[in-house]
């Protein structure tokens, strides 16, 4: 009976640090005073404008977000006769078809902000998607390291595979990263149907991949956390605004190798609080918001009129013609796509 | 007869709760995503997941996956067993820091062991020079760098109550050390060693994160070929086809094993050597202990001096960020409320899979009386190793599609949590237990049983006492999965409550210099956590225990 102390220490210590009791069940409060958002794992919003939206609405809002654009997609996709909540955000551009054509969203014909029709999905005409936001996945230079080396920058798609270039471009992969997959598209767009020969290229010219953006920027990245040893990266428009230090950015994007990423809001097909679904497109759209996306999610306004921070307005640089490919399209491909790019880049 | 029959109604008993845990949360969303692969548009459709198997670039992901895994296994048993003679038979200044120290990798998140492990193989880093930046010889060191842990501690405390005796006896009949290891330890630790090299070949072929950034994305295994199947082509037919092809794998393992781990008489006499100073003939263990320490030791270091570099000087900038919320709001909630979320979700799935844990073993090593009993009890012992094997995004989707209908409507359960960390932590704390509870001999209980005890009292003055340090080792090992669990519980986390490893991924994702510097010192909290962790409950002894 020695035992009978530590055993007894033990389970009191478990049931002190348990979550167990705390488990609030879900039928606390009926569907009608909620609102279930759906979304990515980089969903975030200011805990004072989530607040600020219960306030005026009077639903109470629960955030469930995992996995990236692309699991998100699959999971609405999966459990469309059974939504997992109300209202979805953070399927893009080059997932909206699936989505759309599985039947998960609901109409809604939200009032859009200024300048934020641009934006919206080819081809989703009875508008099931509202735009929110957007991003343009560019090549990022470290200008710091040319100005060094006495190199000037490359420009374009085709410096990147310029033997004055070798082995200084990182990107991450394309089956396995949100922005490799957009680069990919890049060079669909640029190149037609002969971009696995510019891929080819590419490779021979010593682009290095990694798993995903972490990688390639934290990791091999001259200007990134670790300090790597390659000047050229691919990463977002917005990159150059983090990279500021005395008043000047020591990167910038190279606006002629962009494709831009833009993020949707819809109701969900069978939600439960259709309502306080449609509240939640409306406020993701208010100026509040909008001017919160930069700080909070790395990304642009669809709103033109909308504030940016000082670093974003004066180092940002947004595209003005990125490269674009047709969502159904991509929608049809991707498969064939990915595994024909497999295939050139791991010869 | 009726001693027949109260027999099977105790079997029964004691393996219904765990048997209806495994059927809720793995096996119904399993085949609840498996069959999505089957039944396309509402109708039995197997012929596309057939076909997929005949795909090349599937042979080469399965090859890959084996051989790789294989590699990987050995290795770890290779450098395991002589550092776990060292840590667990030997006694030295320092040796219970080390222990807890070394099962430390086994709960960092990948991801940052991937930046840690690219930081020094990578093209600038110091050890650029040997190439390995994306070669499978370094997806192999980091598969070994995981799961050596495994090894040492599932082998050390089968090695600590071994008893001495047999080996001592063999010396003194004139037999040299290596021959009394081959003829006297080796057998007697057999059930272990096999034990644990098939719980770490499960981990090396459902490895993701090491895959993925040491490779380079050359090489693509089982594992993260499901993921892109499902997250992102949703080829369902393709998925299921190598879910299926995972589920083979783990019942041919778990035959193989079986076999070998096998033996006549598994009766041990247990009891707690005394343990002995080092002595000139441990060089081969200190040789083992030393590779292990350089090769866990160099990326903890590599993440450490990280940790305490912000704007290019030593400080601890990074470690104060922790209470806050990122720059530029990268998190919703400051890390340190993460880490108590993560310390409150790992004693729920410790607890969790001690229980179910516990009455597996039981059920399992009691002495069967017939052929098939005996059948029944290895095909639980088998069933319950199948988290292992499968896939987290298989169960995490399953999980969304299945469990969402009263009774079982479980998806937005707290719960799901821990529940699906326990799952995965079952395994190794079965095959802890499994190989000791196997090992005591059942005269004993008869003796006890003819003494008056009732079954309650047998198991407690017979088996808890044998059980106590595998029973302690076992909670560790639950701890530290939970702890370091990410596939599963990215999937199922809430964003009001994230665990340390979602935290973590989250800021490494994000850019700015101070969230990376974050990210890192993030990782080191926690792998501080669970040293500290690991060495109160190695406090946590009886010292009479096996006097008895």
């Amino acid at each position: 009976m020695r035992l009978a102390a530590p055993i007894l220490a033990i389970v009191l210590a478990a049931s002190a640090c348990s979550a167990v009791g705390e488990d609030s069940s879900p039928g606390d409060e009926t569907a009608s005073d909620r609102v279930v958002l759906v979304t990515h794992e980089s969903f975030v919003l200011p805990k004072k404008l989530e607040k600020q939206f219960e306030e005026e609405s009077g639903y109470d809002l629960v955030v469930r977000g995992s996995g990236d654009a692309g699991a998100l997609t699959n999971k609405l996709v999966l459990t469309k006769d059974d939504p997992l909540g109300d209202v979805a955000f953070g399927v893009d551009n080059t997932f909206a078809s699936r989505a759309l054509d599985a039947g998960v969203f609901a109409p809604y014909d939200a009032e859009l902000p200024v300048g934020a029709d641009a934006y919206e999905l080819a081809g989703d005409d009875d508008h099931r998607l509202t735009p929110i936001d957007n991003a343009s996945v560019c090549v990022n230079v470290d200008d710091t390291w040319f100005a060094d080396h006495d190199l000037a920058p490359p420009t374009t798609l085709d410096d990147l595979a310029d033997p004055a270039y070798k082995d200084l471009f990182v990107l991450p992969g394309a089956a396995t990263s949100s922005p490799g997959m957009a680069f990919l598209l890049t060079t669909v767009a640029a190149y037609g149907d002969a971009w696995p020969d510019y891929w080819t290229k590419l490779m021979a010219n010593g682009a290095k991949l990694t798993a995903g953006w972490s990688d390639a920027y934290e990791v091999d990245f001259t200007q990134g956390g670790g300090q790597g040893d390659r000047p050229i990266v691919l990463s977002y428009d917005s990159s150059p605004a983090f990279t500021v230090a005395d008043g000047k950015t020591s990167t910038s994007a190279l606006l002629d190798t962009c494709f831009r990423q833009v993020e949707y809001a819809g109701v969900l097909d069978g939600a439960a609080n259709p309502d306080g679904a449609e509240a939640l497109v409306d406020f993701l759209l208010s100026p509040d918001v909008q001017a919160a996306l930069p700080e909070s999610m790395y990304v642009f306004p669809v709103a033109s009129d909308a504030p940016l921070p000082k670093d974003w307005a004066e180092f940002a640089k947004q595209p003005t013609t990125p490269y674009a490919v047709d969502p159904a399209s991509i929608s049809e491909h991707r498969d064939d796509w990915l595994r024909e790019w497999s295939d050139v880049t791991s010869r | 007869m009726g001693s027949g029959m109260k027999r099977a109604l105790t079997l029964v008993a004691l393996a219904a709760v765990p048997l209806a845990v495994l059927g809720v949360f793995f096996v119904l969303p399993v085949s609840g995503m498996v069959g999505e692969g089957f039944w396309v548009d509402g109708g039995f459709d197997p012929g596309a997941v057939l076909e997929v198997l005949g795909r090349p670039r599937v042979h080469r992901v399965i090859w890959f996956t084996v051989w790789s895994s294989v590699l990987g296994t050995t290795f770890a048993v290779l450098l395991g067993l002589p550092a776990a003679h060292l840590l667990y038979r030997r006694e030295f200044l320092g040796r219970r820091v080390l222990r807890a120290l070394l099962l430390v990798p086994f709960v960092l998140p990948t991801v940052v062991v991937g930046v840690a492990f690219r930081e020094l193989i990578g093209e600038s880093g110091p050890l650029g020079f040997l190439g390995l930046d994306g070669s499978a010889a370094a997806i192999i060191a980091g598969l070994v760098f995981f799961n050596v842990a495994v090894v040492i501690r599932a082998v050390g405390a089968s090695w600590e109550s071994l008893d001495p005796r047999p080996a001592e006896a063999a010396a003194a009949l004139g037999a040299g050390p290596a021959h009394v290891f081959r003829t006297v330890t080796l057998p007697a630790l057999r059930p272990a060693i096999v034990s644990a090299a098939s719980v770490v070949f499960l981990f090396c072929a459902t490895a993701f994160g090491v895959v993925l950034t040491l490779g380079g994305l050359r090489y693509s295994s089982v594992e993260t070929e499901i993921y892109l199947l499902t997250t992102n082509l949703l080829d369902l037919q393709a998925a299921a086809a190598l879910s299926i092809v995972q589920l083979l794998a783990i019942t041919a393992l778990l035959v193989v094993t079986g076999r070998l781990r096998a033996v006549p008489d598994p009766s041990l006499a247990r009891s707690t050597a005394r343990h002995r100073r080092l002595s000139r003939g441990d060089w081969p263990g200190l040789l083992a202990a030393g590779l292990v320490v350089v090769l866990v030791g160099t990326p903890l270091a590599a993440l450490v001096v990280g940790s305490l570099r912000a704007d290019d000087t030593w400080s601890i900038a990074n470690y104060r960020a922790l209470s806050g919320e990122g720059s530029h709001q990268a998190l919703l909630v400051p890390v340190t409320d993460a880490l108590v979320t993560s310390l409150r979700t790992a004693v729920d799935a410790t607890w969790m899979s001690l229980s179910l844990g516990l009455l597996v073993a039981i059920v399992v090593t009691r002495r069967s009386r017939s052929r098939s009993e005996r059948r029944v009890r290895g095909l639980l012992d088998g069933l319950f190793m199948l988290p292992l094997g499968v896939s987290a995004v298989t169960l995490g989707f399953g999980f969304l599609i299945t469990l969402d209908q009263p009774p079982l409507d479980f998806r937005d359960s707290l719960l799901l949590v821990p529940i699906a960390q326990a799952l995965v932590a079952l395994p190794l704390v079965v095959r802890t237990l499994v190989p000791v509870l196997g090992g005591v001999d059942d005269r004993q209980r008869q003796a006890a049983a003819s003494l008056g005890a009732g079954p309650v009292r047998a198991f407690m003055t017979v088996d808890l006492p044998a059980m106590w340090k595998p029973l302690l080792a076992a909670a560790g090992f639950a701890f530290a999965v939970s702890l370091g669990e990410f596939g599963a519980t990215s999937f199922l986390a809430r964003d009001d409550h994230p665990t340390m490893p979602i935290v973590i991924f989250r800021l490494i994702g994000h850019p700015g210099a101070m969230n990376y510097g974050m990210a890192l010192a993030a990782s080191v909290v926690l792998a501080a956590t669970t040293a500290v962790v690991m060495l109160l409950v190695e406090r946590l002894r009886v010292p009479s225990v096996g006097s008895f």
